[in-house]
């Protein structure tokens, strides 16, 4: 069960965006935090990273203890790496790459943002 | 090119490739390693920790890729199963075969089973594997759901033997240790330290039975039931782990014709070269001086000879005398020896100090004439392990009362400091680093932390037990380069909690940004944030609502946070003091909502299993009930605690309930740098464990006596006396200053018992700072508590009352759906979470 949930993730690359998927719009995401949208059976977390002027997207499952938390995790950054700590273990993730940075649990999936007329899209590739 | 071979990919395999690659000569050669595990090597060592998480990457040496980057062919799952040696060649177990010019066995050890009737039952494990761990917790999962009260032995009381109890009690069955000897760990306690040892392993839950001899596996349809040492005598027992020592993996230099041992190993000189001389032994398989060293340290040093000797280096040679000296690596149970811990009296003298209460028993071997330490044995604190070891290493003197040495905590330390150890002193025997390394790493090529420290010279990378004297040298190098030791809060702070919480407070900053911005770098992380929302609640007594992303995230919610992603709620109960009206309305606001509900520790109750968006629905109810937020989330006050005193209690010497409600009330809200709780008895008979708390007060006759540096958790520690006899007033007044002076100056995360501790002048620096005002600063802790109290405001009632907060309580922000990944269970007419399959 846990790996059927897993395998619902998976990055998506800005070149294979099928679907611009319109989420919310940007004032339901705090100044450098995250908040959670669904989008088909996904839980996506969508982080509004106001110092760096950016907008990640992830899978909201953290894969240590397969919870659905990562959007209430804080953000920041590791060696100008940006990242997202889960706020269940701590265990912290690139936001970029989704790779864990602080451990060798498997990586996260990630998706592309993209922000027109104060609406956060999120790109899937179905 | 010539080519090696390196049969066995276990711990000291590894190391050879490790320290083979690190070689400029290595490029002349082809290295290919087999090894007949499924996995590349990882750390035996600390193979319980798989129990933990079962994580088995976690404990990889080095992953695949790595043998790959250093040119080294990696050849897992498939056993070497012949050698060759007229052709120079082996073939493996799936008939390939390969040619080798140098042949390098590393094939260690497997767990000795004894040839007891009855072993081959299911159930019945050794410890050495991964494998092995996976099969334990699978059988322990199933007999766990059969009868949870299951039973598990281990046979074999030694070091390994004991770690394995731990492992068995740890899966929730209820372990027993079976021993032939009439002692724990017969090889290196004698048997008074055994003695000790043995009631503190009682005291934490495990069963120990000695002078054992087992006749028999006994057995039901193929699987364990039990064990039989004599007629009538039996332990019934549904799995068992066998840890009755090793035996050597000698079986392809016995097959080949190498000169192996009598009871097994294959035999190798001070070169590491076998009977053949193109064949190399090392690690747990060669037998050097009669004798197999089942320790990783000499395995690591033996490879590192045999790179030299194959390398052409060929003076490097392994020394005669190897040090056995051992650490036990269990939670909570201290145990090392070193050295000779058993000392003929013809031979030197012992000096012993036992304390059974406290299950403590040390004892040191000195020579004749008094001036070297020649061996010992610490039980129940091994703290000062690490120096009397390096003590021992080094010849070094010793005090001429040697007793110092062990006797228990005098004023100042016996030791002097870790830079009086010569250079060459090895201080982590894993990687072979000295003290010279150490400090090198420090004065000359610049590192400052024990991360780059560690990475520059692997030092405390293997068993880790040489961590604290590895801060204390790069402390002291740092120190002699006149740079003082900063606690920096992290990447993005260069300051300590102090200091940030200075500038914070005279630049007037409060916002997390634009501190930030001013006196850090980059965009903030996981550490700083939390610890600079707890500098600013300090001293502007500001609720985690306004600068809410800067919060962990249980502050971030006002809620603590559960294994499920639910939440659980809290409210305030000062004192432990509730009406009948005020438990109604919590049991029916818990019915209403279906939340799990328990008694805390602290006196109150807990409410489980809130859903993020119903935390505000339950929470504006039992507003509207009376409560306030009992703030079980944040680093701040949480409970004090009291006993029912003089208004009950036959022996009650004051009131300590309204003292209790008082004093909570008076603190509820307050932030620090980590949480923080009282206690009120009202006699000395200490009901409410006031001694074990933050600050505490007992009254006896003439007053309040006022306690301060308690903690129970992981460190237990008593509190110490700040005054006694005082009346409530001062008694207040003095623990005000305390807790101001700690949140003023502690390190994150830092509870006031170890703040105490590491506080120079100790409670008597304390004492004179918060009652005879030596600092001057008095008037400023009262009135910046003052401050603090008079600004308190329920975040709970900020939250439910301000839309744009209540806000925050949705689990999407473009759906009204709940999280469907929570699942609960049903236990004893409550739920649960439910476990992930
Ligand atoms: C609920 C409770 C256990 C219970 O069912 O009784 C509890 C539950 C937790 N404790 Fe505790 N502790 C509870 C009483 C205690 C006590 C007993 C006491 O206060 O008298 C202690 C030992 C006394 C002490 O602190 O000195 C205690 C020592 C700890 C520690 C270890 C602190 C230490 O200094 O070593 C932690 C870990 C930490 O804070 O870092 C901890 C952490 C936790 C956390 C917050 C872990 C977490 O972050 O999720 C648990 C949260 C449960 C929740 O979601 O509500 N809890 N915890 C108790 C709540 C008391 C309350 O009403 O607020
Ligand atoms: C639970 C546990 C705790 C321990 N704790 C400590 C401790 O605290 N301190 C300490 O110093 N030591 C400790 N040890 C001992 C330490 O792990 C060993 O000394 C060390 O692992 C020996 O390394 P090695 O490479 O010689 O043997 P191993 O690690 O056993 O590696 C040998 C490898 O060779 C493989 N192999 C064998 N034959 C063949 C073949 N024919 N072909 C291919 N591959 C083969 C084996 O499968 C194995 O993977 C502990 C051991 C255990 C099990
Ligand atoms: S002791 Fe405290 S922290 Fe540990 S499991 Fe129990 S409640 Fe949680
Ligand atoms: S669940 Fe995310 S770190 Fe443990």
């Amino acid at each position: 069960m846990s790996l059927s949930i897993l395998n619902t993730y998976e990055s998506v690359a800005t070149n294979d965006v099928k679907v611009w998927f319109k989420a919310a719009p940007i004032s339901k995401f705090p100044k450098n935090g995250g908040a959670c949208i669904k989008y088909k059976d996904k839980q996506i977390a969508i982080f509004n990273f106001t110092r760096e002027g950016t907008w990640y997207a992830c899978q909201n499952l953290c894969p240590h203890k397969m919870e659905m938390v990562l959007s209430r995790g804080m953000i920041g950054e590791d060696n100008m790496e940006p990242k997202v700590a889960c706020p269940l273990h701590k265990n912290t993730f690139s936001l970029k790459t989704g790779e864990n940075l602080n451990g060798s649990l498997d990586a996260i999936a990630t998706y592309p943002v993209k922000i027109e007329s104060d609406f956060v899209y999120v790109g899937f590739s179905e | 090119m010539k080519t090696i071979l390196v049969v066995g990919n276990g711990m000291v395999g590894y190391k050879f490739c490790e320290k083979f690659v690190a070689k400029e000569e290595s490029k002349q050669f082809k290295l290919i390693v087999f090894g007949e595990e499924p996995r590349p090597a990882y750390d035996r060592v600390h193979l319980s920790e798989f129990f933990e998480n079962q994580d088995a990457k976690a404990l990889e040496m080095a992953p695949a890729e790595w043998y790959a980057e250093n040119g080294i062919d990696l050849i897992v799952d498939e056993r070497v199963a012949d050698i060759n040696r007229t052709n120079k060649s082996i073939t493996t177990a799936k008939d390939r075969e390969f040619s080798y010019d140098y042949l390098v066995l590393a094939t260690g050890s497997s767990a000795f089973v004894p040839p007891i009737k009855g072993v081959e039952k299911e159930g019945v494990f050794v410890y050495r594997t991964i494998e092995d761990l996976e099969g334990m917790l699978a059988y322990a999962a199933k007999l766990k759901a059969k009868n949870p009260n299951a039973k598990a032995a281990v046979l074999g009381g030694g070091l390994l033997g004991l770690e394995a109890g731990k492992a068995v009690m740890d899966m929730g069955l209820e372990p027993h240790i079976v021993e032939f000897a009439p002692k724990l760990m017969p090889r290196q306690l004698d048997s008074r330290s055994s003695q000790v040892l043995q009631l503190k392993l009682e005291s934490i839950g495990l069963n120990i039975h000695l002078s054992k001899a087992t006749n028999q596996i006994l057995g039901d349809d193929g699987y364990i039931t039990g064990m039989e040492f004599g007629e009538d005598d039996v332990l019934d027992v549904e799995m068992l782990v066998i840890s009755a020592g090793i035996r050597p993996r000698d079986e392809l230099g016995k097959n080949s014709g190498l000169e192996v041992g009598v009871r097994g190993g294959i035999v190798v000189d001070n070169k590491m070269q076998t009977s053949d001389s193109n064949i190399y032994a090392i690690g747990e398989i060669a037998l050097y001086n009669q004798m197999i060293y089942g320790l990783v340290a000499p395995g690591y040093d033996m490879a590192g000879i045999a790179v030299e000797q194959i390398i052409g280096k060929t003076e490097a040679l392994m020394p005669a005398a190897i040090d056995m000296s051992t650490k036990l690596k269990l939670i909570g149970v201290d145990v090392a020896s070193f050295g000779e811990p058993f000392m003929p009296a013809t031979k030197g003298h012992s000096i012993i100090f036992e304390n059974k209460t406290q299950h403590l028993y040390k004892r040191i071997n000195v020579s004749l004439d008094g001036k070297k330490l020649l061996g010992g044995i610490l039980v129940g604190d091994a703290s000062d392990y690490s120096m009397l070891h390096q003590i021992y290493l080094n010849g070094m003197p010793i005090p001429e009362d040697a007793s110092q040495l062990i006797l228990p905590a005098s004023e100042g330390s016996a030791f002097g400091s870790a830079m009086d150890l010569p250079d060459d002193a090895v201080i982590c025997s894993c990687e072979a680093v000295t003290k010279g390394n150490v400090c090198c790493s420090v004065l000359e090529d610049g590192n400052e932390t024990m991360k780059s420290v560690a990475k520059a010279t692997k030092a405390t990378t293997g068993c880790g037990g040489c961590k604290p004297m590895v801060a204390d040298l790069i402390k002291e190098s740092l120190k002699t380069l006149g740079k003082t030791v900063k606690e920096r809060l992290c990447e993005h702070f260069d300051y300590s909690r102090q200091e940030l919480f200075d500038l914070a407070k005279l630049k007037g900053l409060t916002d997390y940004d634009t501190l930030l911005d001013e006196v850090g770098t980059g965009n903030g992380c996981e550490v700083c944030k939390p610890a600079v929302a707890a500098i600013f609640a300090s001293l502007y007594n500001e609720t985690a609502n306004r600068q809410e992303t800067i919060q962990d995230t249980n502050d971030r919610y006002l809620a603590n946070i559960q294994r499920n992603g639910t939440y659980s709620v809290v409210p305030r109960v000062a004192g432990g003091e509730i009406t009948p009206k005020q438990l109604m309305a919590i049991g029916r606001i818990a019915q209403k909502y279906d939340l799990y509900t328990k008694i805390t520790g602290g006196q109150r109750i807990d409410m489980f299993g809130a859903k993020l968006h119903e935390l505000p629905l339950i929470w504006e109810e039992l507003i509207e009930e009376g409560f306030e937020t009992g703030q079980a989330y944040g680093k701040s006050l949480r409970t004090v605690k009291s006993c029912v005193g003089s208004t009950w209690c036959r022996y009650g010497m004051d009131e300590s309930v309204s003292f209790a409600v008082e004093i909570e009330n008076r603190y509820k809200g307050i932030r620090s740098p980590h949480k923080f709780k009282g206690g009120v008895s009202g006699c000395i008979r200490e009901c409410a464990e006031a001694r074990g708390k933050d600050f505490g007060f007992i009254a006896v006759e003439g007053g309040w006596n006022v306690y301060v540096g308690g903690n129970g958790g992981a460190t237990p520690k008593h509190a110490l006396l700040l005054a006694e006899k005082v009346d409530k007033e001062t008694a207040i007044k003095y623990v005000d200053r305390f807790i101001m002076f700690y949140i003023k100056t502690a390190q994150p995360l830092q509870r006031t018992a170890p703040w105490l501790e590491k506080l120079e002048g100790g409670i008597t620096y304390l004492q004179n700072v918060v009652i005879n005002d030596s600092l001057g600063i008095n008037k400023d802790l009262d009135d910046e508590m003052q401050a603090l109290v008079d600004s308190y405001v329920c975040e709970w009632k900020e939250a439910v009352e301000t839309p744009e907060i209540r806000e925050r309580y949705t689990h999407f922000v473009n759906s009204e759906e709940t999280d469907n990944n929570i699942e609960f269970v049903s236990l004893r007419d409550q739920k649960m979470p439910k476990e992930w399959a």
